[in-house]
């Protein structure tokens, strides 16, 4: 048995290796699938009881579409860090010695591609219970909408994540400390997506200035977080 | 010197868990750490892997000033604390995949220090969940020959093995040291722990002495 250090991995390669582990495991243990969508469907449907008319329906469709998304968010970023946490997992990869923004961005990317798998189960479910139409230009800017917004929820909840992963009462702080951050992409998601369904007399063209404002908040969140995230989880 | 603390002091929780450690460990030792529940052996063990901050004092671990820079030594040593670091929903296969890939291990090297702890073709495609506790710590160890680290810290590296499993895991701490590697461990069992160790240290009240 040879003593030494391995050779340097790339960040890349470590990007790929925690994107790869957190799918291999939500594909393992299905909470998503089978936890996170029907509660998300659920949040849906009994909107739509408790507004019970149509045209409100319609009218608050893309609102209710994100707001779906956030409460479904918290619990997809505790389930993140919690098979992290849970054996001492998160340790071991600080101890591992490499960059641990790659390990923010391969937790991004993860959370990015659970959140879209559901926001398109919400999309879907907003048009058949809430009898939504969208126009072909409309599918384009809701396309750019759900890809932004989703950037900017991943990058943002994936800080949050490892900000209190290792914090006492962390169930509940999580939410305290993301939501009021997240608001600015609930406001703007739902613009956007209001003017892709057509809510309320809106023309779809009004939509791309939101999509501007998630596009920087992408980008704001995507660079602090892979700047912080290390301090925040060694900390 | 592979390790050099002078009068270290490192507080955990508000509490000083290491209160003026002074101590130093050559190249090729194997070094047991002996002490009471809360002495300040986890800490000890922390913060020569470079988790925990310095508030006083002097450290360098494998040449890296932990003072300084506590990042740089992380590449060079491996680290089994209580937790076994594993992902319980992957197999054994696929965690040693994971962390194999992180440090860019070779496939062979994934071979043989599966074959050293043990774990057999049935078992590598077992999920940790459904592994006993012994199964689950000689997983994680196989993940820390991997590594092949400069310096080894282990805590409690026995708890939860077998007879077999504790003879594997010391004839496999004897081979790292052959190849040059530096052990530290802290061990309740005192009879194997002190036929494994070359020198033994006394941790308490935050303070290390020769025992």
């Amino acid at each position: 048995m040879k003593s030494d250090s391995s050779m340097p991995v790339s960040k890349g390669k470590v990007v790929t290796a925690v994107f790869l582990k957190d799918v291999q495991i939500e594909l393992r243990s299905r909470v998503v699938t089978n936890q996170v969508l029907p509660f998300a469907g659920l949040v849906m449907v009994m909107f739509a009881f408790a507004l019970d008319n149509d045209d409100v329906l319609q009218r608050v469709a893309g609102g209710l579409v994100w707001l779906a998304t956030l409460f479904s968010l918290l619990i997809i970023v505790q389930r993140s860090f919690a098979i992290d946490t849970a054996d001492g997992a998160l340790d071991s990869l600080r101890v591992a010695g490499i960059e641990l923004s790659a390990v923010f961005f391969g937790k991004a990317i993860a959370l990015a591609a659970k959140l879209v798998a559901l926001e398109m189960v919400l999309i879907f479910s907003a048009l058949v219970l809430y009898r939504v139409d969208v126009s072909a230009i409309g599918v384009v800017l809701l396309v750019t909408c759900v890809f932004c917004a989703t950037s900017g929820l991943a990058f943002v909840g994936t800080l949050y994540g490892g900000l209190t992963a290792g914090a006492k009462g962390r169930e509940t702080l999580l939410p305290l400390l993301l939501l009021p951050v997240v608001a600015p992409v609930l406001i703007a998601a739902t613009r956007a997506t209001e003017a892709a369904f057509g809510s309320g007399g809106a023309q779809t063209s009004e939509g791309w200035a939101w999509i501007g404002l998630l596009a920087v908040f992408a980008a704001v969140f995507g660079v602090g977080g892979s700047l912080a995230f290390g301090s925040l989880i060694d900390e | 010197m592979i390790v050099s603390f002078s009068d270290v002091v490192v507080v955990y929780d508000n509490f000083p868990a290491l209160a003026g450690a002074t101590f130093e460990i050559s190249r090729g030792e194997i070094v047991l750490l002996q002490g009471p529940n809360g002495a300040g052996k986890t800490t000890l063990l922390r913060t020569c892997a470079g988790l925990l901050p310095i508030v006083r004092g002097s450290a360098n671990v494998l040449s890296c000033d932990l003072t300084s820079d506590r990042y740089s030594v992380r590449k060079k040593v491996g680290l089994l604390g209580h937790a076994n670091g594993l992902f319980h929903d992957l197999t054994v296969e696929e965690n040693m995949s994971f962390w194999s890939r992180l440090i860019g291990a070779s496939d062979q090297d994934v071979k043989t220090a599966m074959q050293i702890m043990g774990l057999s073709d049935r078992l590598c495609t077992t999920r940790v969940a459904n592994l006993s506790a012994g199964q689950k710590r000689r997983c994680a160890l196989a993940t820390l020959i991997v590594r092949r680290a400069q310096l080894w810290l282990l805590d409690e590296p026995h708890a939860g093995l077998d007879t077999h499993g504790r003879d594997e895991l010391d004839k496999t701490l004897r081979a790292a040291r052959e190849a040059g590697a530096t052990v530290m461990f802290a061990s309740h069992e005192i009879d194997r722990a002190r036929n494994l160790a070359t020198r033994s240290l006394m941790v308490a009240g935050g303070l290390v002495t020769e025992s």
